[in-house]
């Protein structure tokens, strides 16, 4: 099926197939695979604005030297570590709760979770900027309940920025999440959970052993497009942290740090496309590790 | 006994949990909508009742702020690149069906593997590019580089394996051209599955920030998010005005939701087969 027949009908096909995909490789072509080959040439040369000349490894040495880059770097791979996985475990408890259909109300259940997905990054993150503030509603309620006496510093002390960040990304796609959890779970036949009940296998038992084999697929994609986009934080720090990254960089992301770089700072087109890199091949690499894990774990 | 007693406890522990977790999603909507009609400073120290200067607020963001045309921003640039992504997407999904060459799954792979370029690596490219077009300002700028989207192509393919090769054969018995049957009858099948995108598509079009910030840089040409972000970092941010403004940004994703929330469980369902 994959090799084309020979013959007029095969040459048909060929066109046809080719005149319907080519304006769609033809945007990705100029949009993205255009400015990633420019992109990587440009992180081998150096210079203000547009004066660049070609300066080798020059700015990848200046990497390992720069803190705020190491900085930048620990923090995305701190989100990503532990975001992700509380994320896709919660997605994934809810999902598995919300599937069974003699849950009374799963409909209006499943739409509030889902609720957040429909605010945009911007609107939520300035939201959680004054709900998390000094005297807002989240210290004040923790402190009624008596979880805590004094208020926490969410915006101002450098771990709880971190904090703030992970509860607020959690909250944002872990509906999202879920929903394709949802989506395959329907495709699995119900009759296999039915047997398991009534042979007494219990709740998270049933979880474990069928639920996670039989969504791998679906757990390895959500997993990948996390990553993707936790490595690529952006709006959040920035509106949460007024564009700054916040207290002593503490939430300054990889994304963050390439947009001060070109438009806050003196532009430096040239090392902020190395820092670009850096996500490239972060992101692929991680991509990687994920789709190996998943392998290794079918043999 | 004891099993008919654990049952119990166990369902009220899932009702519980799940109570919970729908308060924390919904709660922010709630404190925002309270929000609107709060002073700046009731709601900084965390009121969450109704307040009275609901009318104070709307009347301070409409004299700060063009909101008819910062709407009118927004509007244009979602619906445009919505309507673009759909149709070269789609056209694609379909094609990759149809497609007999030997190149299709390699050129298929490479598609996804664009999935993993981020964003951040093409800004400074695109930036530039779009610089030396000229079109820094304009929201033609904002829209060219989304349409592209290996993502909304994915999803169609995978949603055309669900469509039935029989009305292809049969069309195509009828004498009906390639592009015919896209038009006419896989359009109108796949209708669940567009308006599954649709959602999708508009709602990150509308809620598109990092990329409209660095093209729109004059106040005639910016969108909604970008106008809440600025209300949001003055130094003394009146927040009545700010919920005011996260209000208005939210409502027409909202309502796109709400719409089409059926079709959209439906095109997400056939999504993962």
């Amino acid at each position: 099926m994959v090799h084309a027949r020979r013959g007029s009908i095969g040459r048909y096909y060929d066109i046809n197939g080719w005149l319907f995909v080519a304006p769609v490789l033809g945007l990705i072509g100029l949009f993205m695979i255009y400015p990633i080959v420019w992109s990587l040439w440009m992180s081998f040369q150096s210079g203000r604005g547009m004066m660049m000349k070609f300066a080798g490894f020059a700015n990848i040495v200046r990497l390992w030297n720069d803190p705020v880059f190491i900085k930048a770097l620990t923090n995305t791979m701190t989100y990503f570590v532990v975001q992700v996985p509380i994320m896709i475990l919660l997605a994934l408890i809810l999902a598995s709760i919300l599937n069974n259909p003699r849950l009374v109300g799963r409909g209006l259940f499943r739409t509030a979770i889902f609720l957040p997905c429909v605010t945009s990054l911007v609107a939520y993150s300035v939201l959680f900027k004054g709900m998390f503030a000094p005297d807002g509603v989240v210290n004040s309620t923790l402190q009624a309940i008596g979880i805590i006496s004094t208020p926490i510093p969410w915006l101002t002390n450098p771990f709880w920025a971190k904090v703030l960040v992970i509860i607020a990304i959690t909250w944002r796609w872990t509906g999202y999440n879920m929903i394709f959890y949802l989506a395959a779970l329907q495709n699995i036949d119900r009759s296999i959970y039915e047997v398991a009940r009534i042979d007494g296998v219990p709740a998270w038992a049933r979880f474990t052993h069928i639920t996670i084999p039989l969504l791998k697929p679906v757990i390895l994609f959500t997993t990948v497009i996390s990553t993707i986009g936790t490595v690529q934080l952006f709006d959040e720090v920035y509106n949460l942290t007024e564009g700054r990254g916040g207290p002593s960089n503490a939430t300054l992301t990889l994304s963050l740090y390439i947009y001060n770089l070109t438009f806050r700072f003196m532009p430096n087109f040239g090392y902020a496309a190395t820092v670009s890199y850096v996500i490239v091949v972060l992101v692929a690499l991680l991509a990687f590790f994920q789709f190996f894990a998943a392998r290794e774990r079918d043999k | 006994m004891t099993n008919g007693i654990g049952r119990a406890a166990g369902a009220l522990l899932t009702y519980c949990f799940l109570g919970l977790m729908a308060f924390l999603s919904v709660f922010p909507f709630i404190w925002m909508v309270f929000g609107a009609t709060n002073s700046s400073i009731d709601i900084i120290k965390g009121r969450v009742l109704p307040g009275a200067a609901l009318s104070t607020n709307v009347n301070t963001f409409f004299t700060q702020v063009n909101a008819p045309l910062v709407f009118w921003n927004s509007a244009k640039i979602a619906i445009l690149s919505t309507v673009l992504t759909l149709a070269v997407s789609s056209l694609a999904g379909y094609g990759f069906e149809i497609f007999r060459s030997r190149h299709r799954e390699r050129l298929y792979r490479a598609l996804l593997l664009t999935l993993m370029i981020p964003f951040a690596a093409l800004m400074i490219p695109l930036f530039i590019m779009m610089g030396k077009a000229g079109l820094i300002n304009t929201h033609i700028a904002v829209v060219l580089p989304t349409i592209g989207s290996a993502f909304v192509v994915f999803y169609f393919r995978q949603c055309t394996k669900a469509f039935p090769s029989e009305l292809r054969d049969a069309a195509k018995v009828d004498g009906l051209k390639e592009w015919q049957i896209f038009l006419f009858i896989y359009v109108p099948v796949m209708r669940s599955t567009y308006a599954a995108a649709f959602i999708i598509v508009f709602m990150t079009a509308w809620n598109n920030y990092l990329w409209p910030l660095i093209v729109l840089q004059s106040n005639e040409t910016k969108t909604i998010t970008l106008v809440i972000s600025s209300l949001a970092s003055a130094y003394y941010p009146d927040y009545g005005v700010v919920m005011v403004g996260t209000v208005l940004a939210t409502l027409p994703t909202l309502a796109v939701f709400f719409f089409m929330q059926r079709q959209f469980v439906q095109g997400m369902l056939g999504s993962v087969k």
